[in-house]
């Protein structure tokens, strides 16, 4: 015997498991190991592909696997899909061998979106590490298209040299074109760089932020976030102005496989994106 | 309860039968070399009559009596998880056109199922699966399609292990819900009968189209004082006043450090836990390359793999999975799905290698705080 509840009202909730198909339309190379899959998404039930900033897809290569993967792409164009995808292991290597016209799986989109109209009328600061970028990236999409209705754009952005750093092109027209303050550093430089060396922590004191009247929004490396935020803090802002992406193995995306838990809280479906306050007495602790 | 009824063991005979007859596979307890399975049954014939268990931590034994009690023992290492939320389950197909492939999703054929011999702890397992797997936004359909066609016999329980707690817990030894027939086994020197009582609409049709006889006066009195001699016998108990806090408040607790010089890592507890859900897939191509299927699999937080990703792994120490197991037991899962992740049925103090009690390591815990809150040493 079921009860009644769970047996009658679900019957109609989406199957999660289930991929639809995609095509991919381009591959474009970032870096040597970076790569953004440009895709045709799947439409369902003639519907478009509607996702918000910060969400993420269950991306399957044909035979290999599957691998959680933020959706890239400006949000307001979803009839054009970006994966940016760093290639790290077995799946991430099978989705880089992908050409145009080849067929990927995709469940999703799934997961928390960030701030965007929280942040409206407020100062923006977006700080990156690394892949970090690809899930913010919708976000300065949003924000550049609505420009008038925030207050400074502050876009910092940490690789580890320049030969890492993704959407070069895009970084240079956000800077000069849309009134926004770019900011760029690396681990390491080369001969040809000019720029800043070092963490995204230490690009914090080249602006002055008004910390009341600003909303930050943090993804890179675990121990990137864990510094960044306690700046933030620092300097000042409160923590329930600032948010975060954070990653954990993941093989369902739905809640349902328990890899992902972080204390009480499942990244799939409690988040990609938390509110410092959210889960700050987590990041504190060890091999939660 | 329903209106009681007394069930003779051929009214049971009979219930298998019909249960079989409108399509059920009938799941039920076995004697397979000197443990108990839930396994296919064909007659009460199959039952473990006169097989009583003796469990402790780590030990289990498994001996005939000389009774003729179907359900003498307590509870065997494998719940009825195994049928519900299967070990292995292919989900996906993918078939290979040139660039482009096809997908299928794998339907569920399995006959549905008939349980005879639930446990009340069992049963409360189950229900607290049936939340994890349809309380988000996204369910596991094959799961729920088991579920849904799912016929339960539960058995109240005669006899206590040493490993048993539900009473902790509230979820025995009497089966309260979550069944559409239970039972009270009464076995004296004259008599072997079962007092049966309905707790659904299909149960209530089952027994009455068996004809039971009305239960006579003094049978309820001794079905309650089997359940009453059961309850009495229980002797491990977890303090659930403020657990959930205590254990996420204490990630740092030294006696982390103490259990995991014991525990192997090994996982057991999670096999033979009844609510542990984890799981992981597998993805392979058959040796053509243009079939591809996805396989999901039990999994268990104690595996090396469970937190890795490409960069580290975020629960290397043995410390850190003990903790994880826990605390998701004991303390997330009621922020996760508004009610505790244990059931207090013991198996996996049972079926611990080296023995280890979770009541006792909550106990260690509590102890260790109380002293410091104490301000002693
Ligand atoms: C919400 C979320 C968003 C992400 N967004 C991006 C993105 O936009 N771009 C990008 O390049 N990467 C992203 N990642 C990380 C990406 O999922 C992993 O790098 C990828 O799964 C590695 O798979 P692999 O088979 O290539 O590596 P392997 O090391 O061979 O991995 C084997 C298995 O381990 C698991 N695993 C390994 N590393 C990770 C990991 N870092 N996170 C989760 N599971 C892992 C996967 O289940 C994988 O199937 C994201 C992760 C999460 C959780
Ligand atoms: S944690 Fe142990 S006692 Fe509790 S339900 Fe699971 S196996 Fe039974
Ligand atoms: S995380 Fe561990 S304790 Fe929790 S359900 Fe999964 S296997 Fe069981």
């Amino acid at each position: 015997m079921i009860d009644t509840n769970i047996a009658v009202k679900r019957t109609e909730a989406p199957i999660s498991m289930l991929p639809a198909l995609a095509t991919v339309r381009r591959v474009i190379w970032e870096t040597d190991d970076t790569y953004t899959l440009l895709i045709d998404p799947p439409r369902a039930n003639g519907r478009s592909f509607a996702f918000s900033a910060g969400q993420f897809n269950m991306v399957y290569a044909f035979g290999t696997g599957e691998s959680a993967i933020s959706i890239s792409s400006d949000p307001s164009r979803p009839n054009m899909l970006a994966h940016t995808i760093h290639r790290v292991g077995t799946v991430t290597s099978a989705l880089s061998r992908l050409r145009r016209g080849d067929t990927i799986g995709l469940r999703g989109p799934f997961g928390t979106a960030w701030p965007i109209e929280e942040a409206v009328g407020k100062d923006v600061c977006i700080a990156a590490g690394g892949i970090g970028l690809a899930p913010l990236r919708p976000v300065i999409y949003t924000l550049l298209r609505r420009r008038e209705e925030f207050g400074r754009i502050m876009i910092l952005y940490g690789a580890r040299s320049p030969l890492d750093l993704l959407y070069r092109v895009e970084l240079e027209e956000w800077s000069k074109a849309a009134n926004a303050e770019v900011i760029i550093t690396v681990d390491r430089g080369d001969s040809s760089w000019k720029g800043h060396i070092g963490v995204v922590t230490g690009l914090f004191s080249y602006l002055k932020m008004d910390t009341p009247a600003t909303l930050a929004m943090v993804c890179g490396p675990e121990v990137m976030m864990k510094y960044t935020c306690e700046e933030l803090e620092r300097r000042g802002l409160a923590a329930e102005r600032i948010y975060l992406s954070m990653e954990r193995n993941m093989k369902c995306g739905v809640g349902l496989c328990g890899h992902c838990q972080f204390g009480p809280k499942f990244i799939c479906k409690d988040g990609p994106v938390f509110s410092l306050p959210q889960i700050k007495h987590l990041l504190d602790r060890k091999e939660i | 309860m329903n209106e009681p009824f007394r069930l003779s063991t051929e009214d049971l005979q009979h219930i298998v039968m019909s249960l079989q007859q409108k399509g059920y596979e009938v799941i039920g307890p076995r004697n397979s070399d000197g443990v108990i399975v839930y396994d296919r049954i064909h007659s009460t014939d199959d039952l473990p009559a006169g097989f009583v268990d003796e469990q402790a931590p780590g030990m289990y034994r498994l001996a005939k009596n000389g009774g003729t009690q179907f359900f003498g023992y307590t509870l065997p290492p494998q719940s009825w998880k195994r049928f519900l939320y299967l070990p292995r389950r292919e989900l996906i197909a993918f078939d290979k056109d040139g660039k482009s492939f096809g997908v299928s999703h794998q339907k569920d054929e399995a006959k549905p199922y008939a349980f005879i011999g639930a446990r009340p702890c069992e049963l409360k397992a189950i229900s607290i699966q049936d939340r994890v797997f349809s309380s988000g936004d996204y369910l596991d359909d094959g799961y729920l399609s088991a579920r849904r066609r799912n016929f339960i016999i539960a058995v109240n329980c005669s006899h206590a292990g040493e490993n048993c707690f539900c009473t902790s817990f509230g979820t025995g030894p009497e089966a309260e819900s979550g069944f559409d027939i239970a039972l009270t086994e009464i076995v004296n020197e004259e008599k072997h009968f079962f007092v049966a009582g309905a707790g659904s609409d299909s149960g209530k049709s089952l027994i009455e189209e068996i004809g039971p006889a009305r239960a006579v006066e003094g049978d309820v009195d001794a079905a309650h004082e089997v359940i009453r001699k059961t309850s009495d016998a229980i002797t491990k108990s977890l303090d659930i006043a403020g657990l959930p806090k205590l254990l996420s408040d204490n990630s740092d607790h030294p006696h982390w450090d103490d259990v995991a010089k014991r525990c192997l890592t090994c996982g057991n507890c999670t096999m033979v836990c009844p609510t542990c859900f984890c799981s992981t897939v597998e993805d392979a191509t058959d040796l053509s390359g243009k079939t591809a299927k996805r396989t999901r699999i039990w999994d268990s937080c104690f595996t090396m793999d469970f937190a890795r990703v490409s960069g580290g792994n975020f629960r290397i120490s043995a410390k850190s999975r003990y903790r994880q197991w826990l605390t998701h037991k004991l303390s997330s899962w009621v922020e996760q799905f508004g009610v505790s992740g244990c059931v207090g049925c013991g198996r996996c103090i049972t079926w611990c290698p080296v023995g280890i009690d979770l009541t006792a390591e909550v106990g260690a815990i509590k102890g260790g705080v109380a002293k410091q809150e104490n301000g002693g040493s």
